[in-house]
């Protein structure tokens, strides 16, 4: 019998402050713009980029290219609208670009690209591709004497892939404390549940016996979540796995585990209008 | 041609401390020399191509030129979306060393023979794709490798392959070289091929059939303009590989010369392995000879295609 973890509960039951709820507005602004997008992967994920791009990344908008700029890795690239609302919020491209998403000039795509938009480190969209690359850039970062970090955003459906195993036995191989990676475990992928499509649990045990040291926490608490990026590398020798708990949709009381929010077409006016309900007027 | 290739990348690491062999679980000993002296730059990663590619691209990121090597169907079939992404669409310096391209691992079966390999890391945008005929010639596109723009396949053949290479000719990636001024005919090559059709134009020439060859050692980007020039006044076009019959040299060339003249092109014969995986064992050799790769296969294949009536292109048409 799986417990339920105190911090899925916890993440189901947390409230959203101002900016959580502001960077929603962004977020659900573009879809509507667009007439489409990745909902409730990219919810599920506002707070783990949030506290990256705000508090923890050693990063300089003005020279999104420092070789000394901490790297982070969006492996689940289908949540990239959560990233484009950090990037633009943070001055990485201005916010206007956001109304643009997926258009035919734009360079917000539904899906990252390295080249396209300022401050992504690399194109993402096939997953189980992300893990492997942050390994890359972490090695280069102990060769080459620097003091950067590497942080890889994972999906929970994404580590189905056989790949990202692969990455974490090299990561572990090579004693990668400089590598992080943030599992946001919302247990809802495209289908459905994640115990249903291809079991994971038990999660923490499976990446600690990987080598890895494992924090589970609730992935919508941004106080926990500063207080354990902020404790980076947290054991030497060994990289870090954060299973963050979270909901697929949070926000938004309709797509909260929601599959069929996974991904979403035209928001019609009455989702529109529970959408003002849930993070204001957008 | 296996081992020149590693020496060479010890080599390239000597001068260029951007230089990292990554193996995922090669053959005990494999640059074992290089391990000893550049230990932090001899990575063994395990049988984990997917990963192994990613990991290579996000220390090609860093401004590393890692050099992959593994077997030739692993490091095609198995990452093709690591190799497609992480590699082709960034854009990024990574080599891939291919260990037994063509039918080298003949005995170990379908799984282990590429026969397909230049097809698939042709389509891909940004990849280059070479290769050699002899040891010589790997030493020279080895040397070439270093500040090479994006990723390159480099595929290898068995080793101890005759040298018929010439350091005269020079090479260049893209470049192709002339190895014997065409007649009536014009076989071209890649990788080692070459031998085979050396061998054939010599009993050519005994029935008094000049034939040239054009040795294509870089599949891509194809040097249309050598073909472009080579191919006046040919009757017969040959293109000569050790793949199957779709999307490799036979298809680069006719797709390079009708993207450039579209008319007045000579009558072409591809010759190749069939569009089917192999379900023989044997050796190399014996498999070629099987599917007429060989030199008197080659030769007899050319003179039947020369005896052919020819259509003339009013026919073409009304057919």
């Amino acid at each position: 019998m799986i417990q339920i973890s105190p911090h899925a509960e916890a993440a189901q039951t947390c409230t959203l402050d101002e900016r959580s709820l502001y960077l929603r507005r962004l977020v659900l602004g573009a879809v509507r713009s667009a007439g489409r997008g990745h909902v409730g992967p990219a919810l599920s994920l506002i707070e783990m980029v949030r506290v990256l791009y705000d508090d923890i990344l050693r990063i300089d908008p003005k020279n999104p290219r420092d070789p000394e700029r901490d790297r982070a890795i969006l492996s689940k690239g289908h949540g990239c609208l959560a990233l484009y609302a950090l990037l633009a919020d943070r001055g990485f491209f201005p916010l206007s670009e956001l109304e643009g998403f997926c258009g035919t000039n734009s360079i917000l795509g539904g899906h990252p690209e390295y080249g396209m938009v300022p401050g992504v480190e690399a194109s993402t969209g096939a997953l189980g591709h992300g893990l492997s690359i942050g390994v890359g850039l972490a090695l280069a970062a102990r060769m080459r004497g620097r003091a950067y970090r590497t942080f890889v955003l994972l999906g929970d459906g994404e580590i189905n892939e056989g790949s990202v195993w692969e990455a974490a036995m090299g990561a572990a191989k090579h004693g990668l404390d400089n590598l992080v990676a943030l599992i946001d475990y919302n247990k809802l992928q495209s289908y459905g549940p994640t115990d249903y499509v291809l079991p994971l649990e038990p999660l923490t045990e499976k990446w600690r016996s990987f080598g890895f040291v494992v924090e589970e926490l609730n992935g919508h608490d941004v106080g926990a979540l500063r207080s354990a990026l902020g404790k980076v590398p947290a054991t030497m020798g060994r990289p870090t796995a954060i299973i963050c708990h979270t909901v697929k949709g949070k926000g938004l009381p309709a797509a909260e585990s929601n599959a069929d929010w996974h991904h979403k077409n035209k928001l019609s006016e009455p989702e529109l209008d529970a959408i003002r309900v849930a993070v204001g007027d957008f | 041609m296996r081992n020149t290739a590693m020496n060479m990348v010890h080599k390239l690491a000597a001068r260029d401390e951007r230089v990292l062999y990554i193996g995922s679980d090669p053959g005990a000993g494999t640059l074992r020399a290089m391990s000893k002296e550049f230990p932090s730059r001899h990575l063994i990663e395990g049988i984990s191509e997917a990963h192994i590619i990613g990991m290579s691209a996000g220390l090609a990121m860093e401004g590393y030129v890692p050099y992959v090597n593994t077997i030739a169907t692993f490091l095609t079939r198995r990452c093709y979306e690591q190799v497609a992404v992480d590699l082709c669409l960034h854009n990024l310096p990574v080599r891939l060393i291919a260990n037994g391209g063509g039918l080298v691992y003949a005995p170990l079966g379908p799984t282990h023979q590429a026969i397909e390999d230049i097809a698939i890391m042709r389509a891909l945008p940004n990849m280059t794709v070479v290769c050699p005929a002899d040891a010589d010639e790997t030493t020279r596109l080895m040397e070439q490798t270093l500040d090479w723009l994006g990723p390159i396949y480099i595929r290898l053949a068995k080793g101890g392959d005759a040298i018929v290479s010439r350091a005269e000719n020079g090479f260049r990636i893209g470049r192709a070289i002339l190895m014997r001024a065409p007649g009536d005919v014009l076989m071209v090559t890649t990788g080692i091929m070459l031998q085979r059709a050396l061998a054939a134009a010599d009993l050519l020439a005994s029935q008094d059939i000049k034939a040239g060859i054009l040795h294509m050692h870089t599949v891509k980007p194809l040097d249309v303009d050598a073909l472009v020039q080579t191919i006046r006044g040919v009757k017969l076009l040959v293109s000569l590989e050790e793949h199957v019959s779709t999307g490799g040299l036979g298809s680069a060339i006719a797709e390079g010369l009708i993207d450039r003249l579209g008319h007045g092109l000579p009558a072409m014969l591809r010759l190749s392995l069939p569009d089917a995986f192999m379900h023989n064992y044997g050796s190399q050799d014996s498999l070629m000879k099987k599917h007429d790769l060989a030199p008197p296969g080659i030769a007899a294949a050319i003179e039947r295609a020369l005896a052919r009536p020819v259509m003339p292109s009013s026919q073409l048409h009304s057919t």
